[in-house]
């Protein structure tokens, strides 16, 4: 295994750490968006008041991550996507202030706050979908390299399909993570979204890869040989299906650990088939940037390599510490979010 | 319009913008420490540390926000530097996240909401670690842009800059010291909020007892942190670039031809095409003595570089002085503020109190205008004598979508202000929040 193969991995445990993490925030953010009372509100709000911010460091990792091991790749594809980054930075910004504007805000502008909040974590949950449902499809990057395609294109059915995939996905993972924090009504209210939520996914995840097998037919060129494809397959199907066993029993803390497993499962099935593309060229495949010809040299994957394993660790050390300390429900004191 | 100009100025709304906060974040995030330890001893210092905790939580939320922007920005807008230079300037980026932004946000959390969750011991760490990762973040990323003033540690190949030694990249000539004078401004930030908040609870008659602890503590830690500004940290600055970046170092001087005993321009007007400075106040020799330590030593001026390396001339110098002159006054009113706090006059003293709230923006502004200097400087490079600024934007981004995005930004980040000065001026009229017994 080299140097390559390893990025390519610790690329892939970065975008699951975030996808996992800030996932559920984004979910409680959608749920946001369609709550009327306040206390409930407040609980999400507070549900993930105290670790959303860490959450989506591990957006901000990755992104210096990708800048660090695969610079071509960060270069062409932020470039290349340029009105879409910005629609989604305008989302994140507005998420990010919503927290400490509505604490502070008169109760009549809580609303705009409510408001930015759930639209700031719809878009970047849709968003994410499609830009990785453009990248499955291949982007038109040229022979040297440069990307040719407009912001219109990016919005195509396809991309789309997969945007709603991690939407949905995300509002369950979301749905599941309220049904630990909240109680009563709330919890019964959670439950039902996320079976709601569970269906609506399903459905659209079996869409999403029977279209690949058109709009990405190259992804499963070698895949079906592939033990681990289907080792990962078996885990990713167990996982989905007990979900809903999981809501139905009460097993909260087990359901959610099934959902973290589901969106970790999905993405490295997705890296298996990509591997070792990181950037499908849609003219030619031959064209697609790879983690060979995008990366940056050895000495700097080591430097980068030695850096991820000293301070992996102690940030997933004290992550944990945080969710032991604000673990169970939600319990409203004076520094809370209002 | 043209691209370039476009993406430059895309860049300096979105760098300047944020680098409002994050200054605040790291000089309060240590006094809120400080005030923390201080607390053991004396209970006003845990009710002054709890409220400036809101201020910085609702400062820091704005810093996020705009700083998001600043992470991707190098690929949306830069692609052509950041595929020259992303073997290097991609690692300080990642590791300011693993080593500073994890843990600054993760124990904020902590810090905000875990009052009444963890023991004393553990809460009072949390805003050590606070202040810590502020500061580390700080650091990567005066390490990045270090690396773009005086570039180390590599070699040019395959049309890109390749890693040779990590760490001469990291401690490039420029780092240390540019590092300290970074977050020694921060530091001066943060005490001129403080004191600023301090003087008006005072003035608005509100808690005045614990106003006092807090504007006393300000004005120490400001006049001494607005000293070591100046010596060691400012002048160490000052010999550093006269040695590794002398165009600008002549360029902000405003010395425009060669010359031996160099003089020091403390007031002039510059004027361009031919390079001039009117109405010019001088102290000669001192130049020479402060970048080489002879007051009789030579200095190459302007006139010696080609043309077209020579970066800007009147917003550099202008820039310069005046954060020169910010930081003259910094010292001073500090400097009289304690000698009123040692009269015990301080308290009474009115206009000296509104002197001191209508400071808190000029050290922020002194922080601009240093970055302005320091980045204007270096043009037209984007990495010192490597890359020119115009051949490192995207090549697919068009002029119309960066106008787009300047203006979309531009409109959020002036909604986001408005909304943090309200919501800031709201939280200082209520006043510091006395803490009931048992939460202290």
């Amino acid at each position: 295994m080299d140097l390559n193969i390893i990025w390519f991995l610790l690329v892939g445990v970065l975008i699951i750490g975030y996808s996992v993490l800030d996932g559920f925030d984004l979910g409680v953010g959608i749920i946001h968006l369609f709550t009327k009372d306040e206390n409930e509100k407040r609980v999400n709000l507070n549900a993930i008041g105290p670790v959303w911010d860490g959450n989506e460091v591990w957006l901000l990792t990755g992104g210096g991550a990708l800048f660090a091991a695969f610079p071509i790749v960060y270069a062409t594809v932020f470039s290349g996507f340029y009105l879409a980054f910005v629609l989604l930075l305008t989302a994140l910004i507005f998420r990010a202030v919503s927290f400490e504007f509505r604490k502070y805000s008169e109760v009549r502008n809580k609303k705009y706050w409510d408001f930015t909040f759930g639209v700031g974590s719809l878009l970047p949950a849709l968003l994410y979908g499609v830009a990785i449902g453009n990248i499955l499809r291949g982007l038109p990057i040229d022979a040297k390299g440069a990307y040719l395609g407009t912001f219109l294109g990016l919005l195509n059915p396809y991309a789309i399909v997969v945007g709603l995939v991690s939407l949905t996905m995300f509002l369950l993972h979301g749905a599941i993570y309220l049904t630990l924090k909240s109680d009563g009504k709330q919890k019964e209210k959670m439950i039902k979204v996320a079976n709601n939520a569970w269906i609506a996914f399903v459905v659209l995840y079996l869409l999403a890869t029977l279209l690949t097998f058109f709009f990405g037919h190259y992804l499963f060129a070698s895949v079906f040989g592939n033990p681990i494809f289907w080792i990962l397959l078996v885990l990713l199907f167990a996982s989905i299906i007990y979900i809903p066993i999981g809501l139905k029993t009460g097993k909260t803390g087990y359901t959610f650990t099934a959902s973290s497993l589901t969106i970790a499962l999905m993405i490295l099935l997705m890296a298996l088939s990509l591997f070792p593309r990181l950037v499908p060229s849609s003219i030619d495949l031959n064209y697609s940037l790879t983690i060979y010809n995008a990366s940056s040299t050895p000495r700097t994957l080591l430097t980068m390599l030695i850096i991820a394993l000293i301070g992996v660790p102690i940030v997933v050390g004290y992550t944990i510490w945080m969710y032991r300390i604000f673990r169970g429900k939600v319990v409203f004191d004076k520094d809370s979010y209002s | 319009m043209d691209a370039v100009l476009l993406a430059r100025i895309q860049f300096a709304m979105t760098i300047g913008f944020h680098f409002l906060f994050p200054p605040l974040s790291i000089g309060l995030g240590w006094m809120i420490c400080m005030s923390e330890y201080f607390g053991r001893k004396n209970k006003d210092y845990k009710v002054i540390g709890y409220f400036f905790g809101k201020v910085l939580g609702l400062i820091f939320a704005v810093g996020v926000a705009t700083g998001i922007v600043m992470e991707f920005q190098f690929g949306t807008n830069w692609s052509e530097y950041s595929k020259f230079v992303g073997d290097i300037f991609g690692a300080p980026l990642a590791a300011e996240g693993i080593f500073a932004f994890f843990l600054e946000s993760t124990f904020l959390g902590l810090y905000i909401f875990g009052r009444n969750k963890v023991s004393p011991g553990v809460h009072r760490f949390s805003s050590l670690m606070v202040a810590v990762g502020a500061t580390i973040s700080a650091f990567w990323i005066i390490v990045a842009n270090s690396w773009q003033q005086t570039p180390a540690g590599f070699i040019i190949q395959n049309n890109r800059a390749e890693l040779t030694d990590f760490w001469a990249a990291v401690f490039n000539p420029s780092t240390m010291v540019r590092f300290l004078h970074t977050v020694d401004a921060a530091l001066i930030s943060g005490a001129f909020l403080w004191a600023g908040i301090s003087a008006y609870m005072i003035l608005k008659n509100k808690q005045v007892e614990i106003a006092k602890v807090a504007l006393k503590f300000a004005v120490i830690f400001g006049l001494v942190t607005s000293i070591l500004q100046v010596f060691p940290f400012g002048h160490e600055h000052g010999r550093q670039l006269a040695r590794t970046q002398p165009e600008k170092f002549a360029a902000i001087m405003g010395l425009y031809t060669s010359q031996t005993a160099a003089p020091m321009a403390i007031f002039a007007f510059p004027t361009d095409m031919p390079p001039d400075l009117k109405a010019k106040i001088e102290i000669p020799g001192l130049l020479s003595w402060m970048a080489l330590g002879d007051v009789n030593a030579r200095i190459k001026g302007i006139n010696e570089f080609p043309r077209e390396n020579i970066p800007p001339l009147f917003l550099t110098f202008v820039s310069y002085h005046n954060m020169v002159i910010l930081g003259m006054y910094f010292i001073f009113i500090l400097a009289l503020s304690a000698y009123k706090i040692y009269k015990k006059t301080l308290f009474e003293n009115k206009k000296l109190l509104k002197i001191l709230f209508w400071s808190i923006p000029l050290p922020l502004a002194a922080c601009q205008l240093g970055w302005i200097a320091t980045e204007v400087g270096r043009q037209p490079w984007i990495v010192y004598h490597l890359l020119r600024t115009k051949d490192a934007v995207s090549v697919s981004v068009g002029a119309g979508e960066i106008l787009f995005s300047i203006f979309l930004f531009g409109a959020i980040y002036i909604l986001l202000f408005s909304v943090l000065f309200v919501l800031l001026k709201k939280k200082v009229n209520k006043g510091f929040d006395l803490l009931s017994e048992e939460r202290i």
